[in-house]
């Protein structure tokens, strides 16, 4: 049995998690949210958290777990219009808050993982985003320095994974996963479906599992945010 | 003073935005009455919906009972796929926008300013939400379609000599759609200029109702 296995998300944290620590979770939304590593590392007591996610959750769900119990000490996001816990801490001056435009943010991420410490990108250029970042001009346009980001703890949603920790999503769930899986000091992930090496096609791996250390099966509720749906034609 | 309200309503506005579209287009639609649009693509046009949450080739709402929790669009609405359809991640789908892979970019706006500066994304000391995927579309896209009311609900014109919110982008606007008129620019030094006016709609009430300094004839 490879190392990489753990029973639960609880054993899966074990060791891992420090106070001041940032932590990277995958999803868009409630979509490809590693659910049950978010639960566990809300039940590690773990304070002073600086998460790296799109988004910020829901209240009582996903992070909004997290700020519930006031272990995030700041949010990474690009979007967290659907949290009022958040919204409240935020304007309580309980919470510090880093917005990113997504694209910037995911290549932030990329280029973290990548090992490339920084780029230039014209988003934001002429914006708040822009103030106090290095300025240059390329073929005569201007763009703006970015940083990329690492973690210390990277958790991620998959679909299928095998025990050697190769990973394959699942339609609009990818999102944010892969690129925090490369950015991760350490990377555990979730997926729903566990099988031995060999059970996945090597062609369809979207993230080797070089860039996993810890994986675990792990049944999610997959909470829908936006039901959304067409009248059947007669 | 009461006014009867004349002008496009919202998918009217929806409509005329899709006349900008093209066969063989990658298109981006943003949340309210951009995501309209797609039920005005014409018949026979192949026009393909990029959804920044990764997926090229956006499919209608599920029936009721196929709705499956991995599949959502930005706005993080159950959707399907097409045959055509593609998934890909963060890093990829912003790097078909922030990299002009993307021919149209439709969304709404606060504001916008007759240089084409945008802001769609913060009210300060009003609400914490983000700006999400709306800089890099911006900054990126080829060519970007504003659809907004022509005033606020006070009367105030949204289209302004220079933007009073945060800006979301620079000079990034090349046609403004609102319920009374559509207004085109050639190119990023260019003015905007009145090109469509809504049925019952006059320049007079046009220009009363627009702080832009904007071409009339």
């Amino acid at each position: 049995m490879s190392k990489k296995v753990y029973n639960n998300a609880h054993d899966a944290l074990e060791g891992l998690t420090f106070d001041g620590m940032t932590v990277m979770s995958g999803g868009f939304g409630l979509c490809g949210i590693p659910e049950n590593l978010i639960a566990a590392l809300r039940d590690s007591g773990v304070k002073d958290i600086t998460a790296i996610s799109n988004n910020a959750g829901v209240d009582g769900f996903g992070l909004g777990l997290l700020l519930e119990t006031r272990q995030i000490k700041k949010m990474m996001s690009s979007y967290v219009g659907e949290n009022k816990e958040f919204e409240r801490q935020y304007l309580a001056g309980e919470l510090e808050l880093e917005f990113n435009p997504q694209g910037t943010l995911a290549e932030r991420i990329r280029a973290g993982g990548a090992g490339i410490p920084g780029f230039y990108t014209k988003t934001g250029v002429g914006t708040v985003i822009a103030e106090g970042k290095p300025h240059q001009e390329f073929d005569g346009e201007t763009y703006i320095m970015e940083t990329g980001l690492t973690s210390d703890l990277s958790i991620v949603k998959a679909w299928r994974g095998d025990t050697e920790g190769n990973l394959i999503f699942k339609a609009t769930a990818k999102n944010f996963n892969p690129m925090m899986a490369m950015a991760g000091k350490v990377t555990v992930a979730e997926v729903d479906e566990l099988c031995a090496p060999g059970g996945l096609d090597p062609n369809f791996i979207h993230v080797p599992g070089i860039f996993v250390q810890r994986i675990v099966e792990a049944k999610c509720e997959k909470r829908i945010e936006q039901l959304t749906t067409r009248e059947r034609s007669a | 003073m009461a006014q009867e309200k004349r002008g496009w309503d919202r998918n009217q506005m929806a409509a005329r935005a899709a006349r900008e579209l093209e066969d063989g287009f990658y298109v981006n639609l943003g949340i309210g009455i951009p995501t309209l649009v797609a039920n005005h693509i014409p018949d026979g046009m192949d026009v393909t919906l990029q959804s920044e949450n990764g997926m090229l080739g956006m499919g209608p709402f599920p029936y009721p009972g196929d709705e499956d929790p991995d599949l959502i669009n930005a706005g993080k609405q159950t959707i399907t796929t097409l045959d055509k359809s593609s998934f890909f991640d963060s890093a990829t789908s912003f790097a078909m926008i922030r990299g002009g892979h993307i021919d149209l970019s439709i969304l709404g706006a606060m504001e916008v300013a007759e240089n084409g500066d945008i802001a769609n994304w913060m009210i300060p000391g009003k609400m914490v939400k983000g700006m999400g995927g709306a800089m890099d579309l911006v900054a990126g896209v080829k060519r970007c379609i504003a659809v907004f009311d022509h005033t606020n609900k006070r009367g105030e014109p949204k289209f302004l000599k220079a933007c009073t919110l945060p800006l979301t982008g620079q000079n990034c606007i090349d046609m403004v759609i609102t319920d009374l008129g559509v207004f085109a620019r050639e190119g990023a030094q260019r003015r905007f200029r009145l090109k469509e006016m809504a049925p019952d709609v006059t320049v007079d009430e046009i220009r009363s109702k627009t702080e832009a300094d904007v071409v009339y004839e």
